[in-house]
């Protein structure tokens, strides 16, 4: 005989113990007069330790608690894009409307809206065959966003009993299988249980992200797995949302976890004003947002990564690439530990609980690119970038250290650039991608069949120019051979005409890669006819004082780039062989 | 309301009680001592068969005869616009002698978080007077903006000139200010309180004091009082709030000290794991929401423990808080007052209080500029201590004279000189107009005719158009020669004639030939301004 009430004995926080309940680990209960939502995170004996992602003040050994009998999981169907949510997928304008301006407690609110009407189309007809994770229909979601509907994954290959098309909300009952199942616009997921796939496949097409640093030198690869580490002030939420608001993934999930209020009214306000580049379209209509700022509760920080990851799956089994972009991860470790400290665990390093390293890995695992268990379509993506503020900007923390074993890019934010005014400040010598070799077919059919080549040379010019800052730090430039002089000249263009780039400029803000490549080539062009000058005998101060060089910079902010590009082309031609 | 006498355990601040009733979590305490005092406390972990009690006034006194009452409600502060003008203890109640509030609303001081949609965005440009604040790392209404201090720098006078001086342009409106001490000393109080009733700030402001020697315990409740009062007087009274902290750092000692009496297990350094969390329930208090009028703006003020900016105080902090201004030991030693280096300091929300409508159209651009130069010339001291000044070219000597004059006009300022954004912008391109101006590579053509006072004999190395060049030039003359009649300063006078005869001499320079006139002119200039070698010069991008 199992109980499925209880009763409330601790309370010390977020953390509270019940007895005589009989749950099962991660189950949902409700805790207490209000209903607060909890989750079961211990069992001990009689004692079941539960985590509460409300505010637990006031709440007194004795109340009721009870379990639902079912895990943390999220409502899946259309409605998801464009909504803003907290992290355990309360819709944050309906917690306005039933709670007012503050995240009060006790507030129950459905992730989707159950009584919105959606057009939907089946795509298949009664007697056909289908298996779990199969499209059975179509719902035009957003203008740009065809959202299918798919039979809930369990389901064992069946035929389709009966099926209708029209306009339905998301629990009217559309079809039915011939094992029972009900279809209807929307399924229920447990958040921290992955969703199955047909199969996973290796990473082979990079996610064009439109910041030269990233598809040039450190490119991620559709399902794969970056993390961006570094101090405050670096710039790592501008670098989130630049890579949210322009890269080439059909949707967005953005996980605001532990992060300030006031960035995510930025995000809130900007994103439904931006419009796409390339469909013209509001960029809102291809994200969901998932907001739980620092000073909600803990426990909901916790859980936010899952519920984002979760939505970002199910996307990815319609066929669609995601990218989801985790701000900040450091803050769910630190509600992990924060959690772990509570139900006073041993600690590992730094008071991070010793299963830090498992649950970085089971998330940044869920990143991937993947053959859908649906049959006819063939590939989708989960990729992920994670941020990390490691504190005092020391890489060798845990959660860095953590997280850099499982993911195979790394963008180093470097305060130092960022002080200077260097942005995105993206440390080229720190970085690195292991994409690089798997992605290199790919650019090499799509842009250019010396791509790999190019950007090799830019980064071996830039490591160069490490070394000589060295000399030139101690004996001044002058010191330095004509030829270095012409490789420092070289970089400077690169660092400045190619790495920065201006988040916030209309043309710069996004750079296609035919751009990327062509400013390349013209900067390296620079060095190769200034190196076959000096063995001509030509003066190293002449070289250095052609022009044609100085505006290529100009071209980052010119609608018209590819023009003006070839006149400084033939201009720089003219002055080399004009020198004397 | 039950009493009981069952006290088993008394650690720290902490007391355990046994076999109460079913005590709620929160619950507020008061404890009356044998002697018959009473101290009030705070339910930190309840169950069936212990209560924490953590004890605000402190344990001492208290033994286990003392009787225990829980009130079934959390903490709450009177709350009414009679606040204002008043000064209270580190509990809210008043201290100042004056009569008891009378209270209009009781509102529990946990607060809750803002949803993050009924949020309005910050936009407001507050002027604090203090050029490095105004001009490179903007304070916008709604924000929170630490100051990260050492022990011995002077940042309760900082602070309390911004709490004298900050306004927001045209309307001039008055910033109501909440002032939480947490753990300073008597001496220090006294010399906020003095200020405040000497400038008349007292009037429009809520004084919570918590000095150094009361509770720990009292210390983690005295900003949220202060926050509640805030929001009380922004978010039902319309009034815009300043809210200033001082100082954090006593404040995260006591987390940690109550932390250890419970024996929690420590995060990094002995701080509780959850710092991060608990901060942000400070910090995330500031803010606007839509609908309302009035807004908080955080002023928290922080020391480093060993100037160490990595320490888990100020790094929590500066995760959290939009930015941060950090003090700097080395200019308060060359006795330079607000000692603020701009380098490692930011604003994340400037760019949302400045511009046309804000403030001027060339603010962010000067900004940058300052801070691109500035920069430069603080890294070449590093240089100069290794190969002397000698060793410069003449625009790495340039970019030193710039940082040191960057720092003597534009950082220093007297303790009650308030400066306007427009006197602060004025003195910018004063300094910026000492360089030539195609070395201002990050301000457009456009504001540099309009503001720039200075000679750019230097364009005359770039291939440029000669007619161009030669409008610009006189133009440029005519400013320099406004430049000149507002000169202030004696040094400034010197310089602006310097320019005025470079100017001419350029211009003579320029009449015979359009290359050869050149060089004789830029070496009667200035002496070492000559190029280390002419190609070497490069225009900047814009």
């Amino acid at each position: 005989m199992t109980s499925r009430k209880g009763t409330l004995y601790r309370i010390a926080g977020p953390v509270v113990q019940a007895k005589g309940i009989d749950a099962t680990m991660f189950d949902l209960v409700n805790v207490g007069k209000e209903h607060l939502m909890g989750e079961v995170i211990q069992i001990e004996g009689d004692i079941t330790t539960i985590q509460v992602y409300e505010d637990t003040t006031l709440l007194r050994p004795g109340e009721e608690v009870v379990t639902t009998e079912k895990p943390l999981s999220v409502q899946l169907g259309p409605g998801l894009l464009t909504s803003i949510y907290d992290g355990i997928q309360r819709p944050l304008p309906v917690l306005v409307e039933k709670m007012g301006d503050y995240i009060r407690r006790g507030v129950y609110a459905d992730g989707l809206d159950f009584k919105k009407k959606w057009t939907f189309k089946s795509t298949v007809k009664a007697g056909d065959k289908v298996k779990g994770g199969d499209v059975v229909g179509t719902v035009q979601e957003t203008s740009r966003i065809l959202h299918r509907i798919l039979v809930p994954p369990l389901v064992k290959e069946t035929t389709v009993r009966s099926i209708r098309s029209g306009s339905f909300t998301i629990d009217e009952e559309v079809g039915k299988l011939a094992d029972g199942t009900v279809l209807k616009l929307h399924q229920v997921w447990p958040v921290r249980i992955p969703r199955p796939v047909s199969k996973k496949l290796l990473p082979h097409k990079p996610l064009i992200t439109g910041q030269r640093v990233f598809d040039a030198l450190f490119p991620l690869a559709k399902g794969g797995a970056a993390a961006i580490p570094g101090p405050f002030g670096a710039g790592k939420t501008v670098t989130q949302q630049t890579l949210a608001k322009w890269c080439d993934a059909d949707i967005i999930v953005y996980i605001g976890c532990g992060e300030r209020g006031n960035e995510m009214t930025e995000v809130l306000k900007e994103f439904p004003e931006l419009i796409d580049p390339k469909s013209g379209k509001p960029l809102m209509e291809r994200t969901v947002l998932i907001a739980n700022t620092s000073n909600m509760p803990v426990a909901a920080r916790e859980a936010s990564v899952y519920t984002g990851i979760t939505i970002a799956e199910y996307f990815r089994d319609q066929g669609y690439s995601v990218a989801l972009m985790a701000d900040s991860t450091s803050r769910w470790a630190e509600a992990m530990r924060e959690i772990s400290s509570r139900l006073e665990e041993t600690p590992g390093e730094e008071g991070y609980p010793a299963y830090l390293s498992t649950k970085l890995a089971d998330f940044y695992e869920r990143a991937g690119i993947v053959n859908p268990l649906a049959k006819g379509i063939e590939e989708g993506s989960v990729t992920v970038i994670g941020a990390v503020s490691p504190p005092g900007g020391d890489f060798s923390e845990p959660v860095t250290q953590n997280t850099l074993r499982v993911t195979k890019t790394f963008w180093a934010l470097d305060a130092k650039l960022a002080q200077r005014r260097h942005f995105p400040s993206i440390n080229w010598l720190n970085s690195y991608s292991l994409y690089i070799d798997g992605l290199e077919d790919w650019f090499k059919s799509t842009v250019a069949e010396d791509w790999r080549a190019t950007t090799g040379s830019v980064m071996t010019l830039l490591q160069e120019e490490d070394k000589l800052m060295e000399v030139v730090q101690l004996v001044g430039k002058d010191a330095l051979a004509p030829k270095e002089q012409i490789v420092l000249e070289t970089a400077r263009l690169l660092r400045e005409s190619f790495l920065q780039q201006n988040a916030f400029h209309e043309v710069d803000s996004f750079c296609e890669l035919s751009k990327t490549y062509d400013l390349m080539k013209l900067i390296l062009k620079f060095n190769v006819l200034g190196q076959r000058a000096l063995t001509e005998g030509k003066r190293a101060k002449d070289i250095l004082a052609t022009t044609a060089k100085d505006d290529i910079g100009l071209a980052k902010f010119d609608k018209d780039y590819a023009s003006l590009l070839k006149r400084l082309d033939k201009k720089m031609d003219q002055e080399f062989n004009s020198l004397r | 309301m039950k009493e009981y006498k069952t006290i088993t355990r008394i650690a720290g601040p902490l007391v355990f009680v046994e076999r109460t009733h079913d005590v709620g979590y929160g619950e507020l305490v008061k404890l009356q001592l044998p002697n018959g005092e009473f101290r009030s406390g705070q339910v930190l972990d309840t169950s069936k068969d212990v209560v924490v009690v953590q004890v605000f006034e402190g344990t001492r006194g208290i033994n286990l005869a003392t009787s225990v009452k829980f009130l079934g409600n959390p903490i709450k502060l009177s709350c009414s616009e009679g606040m204002l003008g008043r000064i209270f203890d580190g509990a809210g109640n008043p201290i100042d002698g004056g009569p008891r509030l009378i209270p209009e609303k009781r509102i529990e001081i946990t607060g809750a978080a803002i949803n993050p949609q009924a949020r309005d965005q910050p936009a407001d440009f507050i002027q604090t007077g203090i050029s490095t604040i105004d001009a490179t790392n903007t304070l916008v209404r709604g924000q929170k903006l630490p100051i990260f201090s050492g022990a011995g720098l002077p940042h309760n006078d900082m602070a309390l000139q911004i709490a004298r001086q900050a306004k927001t342009l045209g309307k001039k409106e008055k910033f109501v200010v909440i002032f939480a001490a947490m753990g300073i000393t008597s001496e220090e109080a006294q010399k906020f309180i003095k200020d405040f009733e000497e400038t008349g700030a007292l009037e429009r402001s809520v004084v919570f004091l918590n000095l150094a020697d009361d509770p720990a315990a009292e210390r983690l409740i005295t900003p949220r009082m202060a926050l509640t009062a805030a929001e009380y007087l922004a978010f039902e009274k319309d009034m815009h709030v300043l809210v200033i902290f001082t100082d954090v750092t006593n404040y995260c000692e006591s987390l940690r000290e109550i932390g250890a009496a419970r024996e929690e297990i420590p995060g990094r350094r002995g701080y509780p794991g959850y710092m991060y969390t608990d901060l942000a329930s400070l910090y995330e208090r500031a803010g606007r929401i839509k609908g309302k009028k009035g807004s908080i703006t955080q002023f928290p003020i922080l020391t480093m423990t060993g100037d160490d900016i990595t320490h888990p105080i100020p790094d929590l902090t500066g995760y959290i808080t939009e930015g941060q201004i950090v003090l700097s030991r080395e200019l308060h030693r060359k006795g330079i007052y607000p000692p603020v280096d701009v380098l490692p300091s930011l604003s994340r929300l400037m760019n949302l209080g400045i511009g046309p409508d804000k403030t001027r159209e060339d603010h962010k651009q000067v900004s940058d500029q300052l801070y691109a130069n500035y920069a430069e010339g603080r890294d070449l001291r590093g240089l100069v201590a290794i190969v002397g000044e000698d060793a410069l070219s003449a625009r790495d000597k340039r970019m030193l004279h710039f940082a040191e004059a960057f720092e003597d006009k534009f950082v220093r300022q007297a303790k009650s000189e308030d400066r306007s954004i427009f006197e602060t912008l004025k003195i910018s391109w004063d300094l910026l107009s000492s360089l030539p101006s195609n070395e201002l590579g990050r301000i457009s053509p456009e504001l540099k005719k309009k503001y720039y006072k200075g000679k750019d004999d230097m364009q005359a190395d770039e291939p440029a158009p000669a007619q161009k060049d030669k409008k610009d030039s006189t133009e440029k003359e005519k400013e320099a020669t406004v430049g000149k009649a507002a000169a202030r300063t004696p040094a400034k006078a010197e310089q602006d004639v310097k320019k005025t005869t470079g100017k001419k001499a350029s211009k003579a320079g320029r009449k015979p030939a359009k290359n050869t006139g050149k060089k004789p002119a830029r070496r009667k200039t200035a002496k070492a301004r000559a190029l280390k070698a002419p190609g070497s010069k490069v225009k900047k991008r814009k």
